[in-house]
């Protein structure tokens, strides 16, 4: 509605963000104190000064690193592909002419709404029969390229790419290929950043299937804050500390390109 | 493009050779589409570009669907392959068995539990959630100051993965010094068993996942907002129609849509809930509680599979669950066109 907000609408808004960023502060705050502060009448309010003494704690503990390096490699490696191979099909459905086009688009949109999860154990059977079980790479392979990635591309494609300007290449003598890297993918790069970030963040938060078929000593970050809280649950200050750690690089990502998070979202990017 | 592409004519010969995808270029055998009278007086350059136009399009789809083969649509039917046989993690297939598998998990008693704590986790934050952000939303479309600020900052619980999310709130809803039952208790409420009580635990888990949705959620309702036509708005206030009024009136019934798109979205997504039940669970096993007053259905399969090595009770709870995940979406189906009939009755 279009008017000027009042106090009241400041005032909720202030609210609700103070309740989405506590949480946070929270984790901060007790992972920078010692563990004995969760016994104290009163919480405290300021940070401690132990912040770095329990970030070595948890770096003694669990393989924190390699989690780091390994989530850094799934969630980029994907990322990537998920953005090449959407480009790639989201190109060919908004702008090339072939049979079954449009039913073959509405199948992909359909396989958003398939619960993939679930096909966990033939998944984990396969990868077993690859021997990829305990590799990073049967965290990537499986979700190189998605339905909702491809969705996307098209969508943002269809407008974003003149028509003439694809039969102007044509006429020129362009292969397909050569249209879709010197037309396309300049034209894509807004929607691909986008799309980067999204995938980058899902992957780098995704739990299930690599607590299945990641080992203890070969983790991503997710898994190495699930070790450090089965085991050292009443080690608060150890675990919020971890639990900080492992949230700055999103966050971090998050402050320099949360305008592009904002107007993805806001332009349908869609959950799954 | 609103007519085919043509065939190639004879001076557009110009395209580079290192341009093309080399897996159509290899093929010289003649396109059987351009049998015409043409055809004999076609370069095997043309006839190359030909192909290109023709193929390339369902190459440059292949991966997504050949990966969705593999990755998607075979697991599922062979999950129903699996459920039918005794399949352990490390000996692999065994007997078939039939419906026994299907028998076992239906006569397990946590299979109920879980059933039920999942809906009901389900429904604890996904009904709070929708009221919320719609009403958040409502504040954000407005002409605010700073609106890109504000929208980034009711999204920033959307980059802490459920992980962290299920730490950190385990840790305030902690049973003897979380502190909500420090708060509590400054208010003169006796300290709730977060943990241990069935219920209690259940919103505490529904907590944390609209605490990480409800900006998200938010901020879709707002795109959908922002589209509504200002006019409609102008004219109710003319005709004396209060700030709240048009809220419930106009802006409710024109997101419709969207809100059906938000409901059946977070149905697929909350009834898999795996990793906020887990961590909040500081019991070594991680099953849900020590009587599983908080498992979920999810976490039973993965307690099938990976702890009891059932991979075959596994496969049978996956196809249940399935089963749940479609029916609930078809009420959700049927309930929202049943809204939208009355709506536009009105």
């Amino acid at each position: 509605m279009n008017r000027r907000p009042g106090f009241l609408v400041y005032g909720l808004l202030i609210a609700f963000v103070l309740g989405s960023a506590a949480p946070l502060y929270w984790s901060f705050l007790i992972g920078s104190h010692t563990k004995d502060v969760m016994a104290q009448q009163v919480p405290p309010l300021l940070p401690g000064g132990h912040f770095l003494e329990n970030a070595g704690r948890v770096f003694e503990t669990v393989p924190f690193w390699k989690a780091m390096g390994n989530s850094l490699l799934v969630s980029g490696v994907t990322a990537t592909s998920v953005v090449f191979f959407s480009t790639l099909a989201g190109f060919a459905f908004a702008k090339l002419r072939f049979r079954g086009s449009g039913a073959l688009l509405v199948f992909v949109v359909a396989t958003m709404a398939v619960p993939t999860q679930l096909g966990v154990v033939p998944l984990f059977i396969l990868m077993a029969k690859l021997g990829w079980t305990g590799s990073v790479w049967a965290v990537i392979i499986p979700w190189v390229v998605t339905a909702f990635g491809v969705f996307f591309m098209r969508q943002y494609l269809v407008d974003a790419v003149p028509d003439e300007l694809i039969e102007a290449a044509r006429v020129d003598g362009c292969s397909q290929f050569r249209i879709f890297w010197n037309v396309a993918v300049p034209a894509a790069r807004p929607a691909a950043a986008i799309l980067w970030l999204f995938t980058f963040m899902q992957v780098w938060t995704d739990f299930f299937w690599p607590l299945i078929v990641l080992p203890g000593d070969n983790p991503t970050v997710q898994i190495a804050l699930n070790q450090l809280q089965s085991g050292y649950y009443t080690d608060y200050s150890l675990v919020l500390a971890g639990a900080s750690l492992a949230t700055l690089p999103l966050l971090i990502l998050f402050i320099a390109t949360g305008k592009q998070f904002v107007s993805g979202i806001m332009q349908g990017a869609v959950k799954g | 493009m609103t007519h085919r592409t043509q065939a190639p004519s004879g001076d557009d010969l110009a395209s580079s050779p290192l341009a093309g995808p080399p897996p159509v270029r290899v093929e010289p055998s003649p396109p059987p589409a351009s049998r015409h009278h043409r055809r004999g007086r076609l370069t095997r350059r043309q006839r190359l570009s030909a192909w290109d136009v023709k193929l390339s399009p369902y190459l440059y789809i292949s991966p997504f669907f050949v990966l969705f083969a593999v990755v998607g649509l075979f697991p599922l039917a062979y999950t129903a392959y699996v459920s039918v046989f005794d399949w352990s993690l490390l000996g692999g297939k065994g007997d078939f068995v039939g419906l026994q598998n299907f028998e076992d998990v239906l006569g397990n008693p946590y299979f109920l539990k879980s059933l039920v704590n999942t809906i009901s986790i389900f429904l604890l934050s996904s009904i709070p959630q929708v009221v919320i952000a719609v009403s958040l939303a409502g504040l954000l479309d407005t002409h605010l100051r700073g609106r890109t600020l504000w929208r980034m900052s009711i999204l920033l619980p959307f980059v802490v993965s459920p992980v962290v999310v299920a730490i950190i709130f385990g840790n305030l809803f902690g049973d003897t010094y979380g502190l909500i039952n420090q708060a509590l208790g400054y208010v003169g409420i006796e300290p709730i068993q977060w943990h241990t009580n069935r219920f209690a635990s259940h919103l505490a888990i529904a907590s944390m996942v609209n605490w990480r949705w409800t900006g998200y959620n938010a901020l879709i309702f707002l795109a959908a907002m922002q589209a509504v036509p200002r006019d409609l708005y102008e004219s109710a206030s003319l005709d004396g129609a209060g700030r709240v009024r048009q809220f419930l009136n106009i802006t409710i019934p024109m997101i419709r849509p969207t809100m059906i798109f938000v409901i059946i979205t977070s149905t697929i997504g909350g009834l898999q809930i795996f990793a906020e039940p887990r961590l909040f669970d500081t019991t070594l096993a991680q099953n849900g509680g020590s009587d599983r007053q908080f498992g979920t259905l999810t976490m039973l399969i993965y307690d099938f599979g990976w702890h009891l090595r059932d991979l075959g009770r596994a496969s049978a709870t996956a196809w249940l669950l399935f089963l749940l995940i479609v029916v609930i979406a078809l009420v959700n189906f049927l309930v929202s066109r049943r809204l939208n009939a009355l709506g536009g009755r009105r």
